[in-house]
């Protein structure tokens, strides 16, 4: 079988950061957990649950970048837009931890260099980038595509820099530091772009079918929405207003039972 | 859970499945950002292993689960590569959705629906 590893596999970074970074990554997922439980209601978790399985089939799908190179979603801003940043980087780390105990990918040593990198700072970046543009953007559908597509481009290269600081602290083989941190920018800009189509893709299907299901919709553009606003920002479609003006009075999600 | 969201549960599983079941085997075989910056400098052989120079991948050692029958994303002991892929891939969305699904249930905010949440339950009542 020939070789699909996607992520940091044993032995490149050594032992004693690979264990720090698996107490670290611990930290922050039980972090994760405390505060993504405010995020968890009836509703969210069968979502959440759904945003990692459709994260571990796009993982799957490699797509070329460069000859001999490609890359595929590693899925942190997709999952906070949908779900939120906690329980998004529970999602993601989810992923990692079956694709690591059940198919061999990723080492189980390097677990914690994973998440940290992928679940952890992807998420993280995509998110802070998201919250900043939603609030930048106008009120528009487009919106929400953009801020999409540009966090994801983001948030894939500064997890992959993630890694080259896992490697400039514990790194098994002595080679230019800048060497890699380029190569490995150089190729995540573009896989940050698939990254950035995919999530775009996805993120404006949802929010086109049930935008109530979008958390980045509820928790940074309903507050100030009004059902005047949303008629005006929205004047080609005709099922979004009618469907976010329902949680427009609301800043809590509502809608589910209602709709 | 309504019938709505159960609806778009199930829609968006099945998108989930046709993409790790049929579309994965249209997938790029080429190593990714990370493991083909990680072999930079060395020589590999056909079966992806190295044989020489300096890279970072020089010292990597195997994967504690690679015996493991899903390992590499197929299934041990079926030959047809398209069905060890699809099965494998079908399987790890069931399992993944599973096994998300019910964690997250299980440390979910209690209080029965969004509106009524709003209402302040104690959320650190104890469990998990």
């Amino acid at each position: 079988m020939d070789a699909v590893a996607m992520h940091i596999a044993n032995g490149i970074v050594n032992g004693p950061v690979s264990a720090a970074f698996a107490a670290l990554a611990a930290a922050a997922l039980t972090v994760c957990v405390a505060r993504g439980r405010a995020d968890l209601d009836d509703r969210l978790a069968p979502l959440a649950g759904l945003v990692a399985a459709f994260i571990f089939a796009v993982q799957m799908l490699n797509f070329q970048v460069l000859p001999g190179v490609s890359g595929h979603l590693l899925g942190g801003t997709l999952a906070a837009i949908l779900v939120g940043p906690w329980v998004g980087a529970l999602c993601v780390s989810t992923v990692l931890i079956i694709q690591c105990l059940l198919f061999a990918d990723g080492g189980l040593t390097a677990l914690g260099l994973n998440i940290t990198n992928m679940a952890v700072v992807g998420t993280a970046a995509g998110y802070l980038l998201v919250a900043a543009l939603l609030r930048l953007l106008p009120r528009k559908r487009y919106a929400l595509t953009l801020t999409a597509f540009v966090a994801s481009v983001v948030s894939v290269v500064v997890a992959s820099q993630g890694f080259v600081f896992e490697y400039w602290l514990g790194g098994t083989t002595e080679l230019s530091l800048s060497t890699i941190a380029g190569s490995m920018a150089g190729a995540h800009v573009l896989i940050g772009v698939g990254e950035g189509l995919i999530t775009a893709t996805t993120v404006a299907t949802v929010a086109a079918v049930r935008p109530d299901l979008v958390y980045a919709l509820r928790r940074l553009r309903a507050p100030a929405r009004t059902a005047a606003a949303a008629a005006s920002a929205q004047p080609a479609t005709s099922e979004l207003p009618a469907a976010t003006s329902a949680t427009a009075g609301a800043p809590e999600p509502t809608v589910d039972g209602a709709a | 859970m309504t019938r709505r969201l159960a609806w778009f549960i199930a829609g968006g599983l099945l998108v989930a499945l046709l993409l790790a079941g049929v579309v994965s085997n249209f997938a790029s075989s080429s190593p990714d950002g990370l493991d083909a910056t990680a072999r930079k400098g060395c020589t590999t052989d056909a079966d992806g292993t190295i044989t020489g120079g300096t890279c970072m991948a020089r010292q990597e050692k195997d994967h504690q689960m690679k015996d493991s029958p899903l390992a590499d994303y197929g299934i041990k002991g079926i030959d047809n590569p398209y069905l060890s892929t699809g099965l494998s891939g079908a399987l790890g969305v069931v399992l993944t959705f599973g096994v998300g699904a019910g964690a997250f249930w299980l440390v979910r905010r209690r209080g029965r629906t969004a509106s009524a949440s709003a209402s302040p339950t104690a959320p650190g009542s104890g469990e998990n």
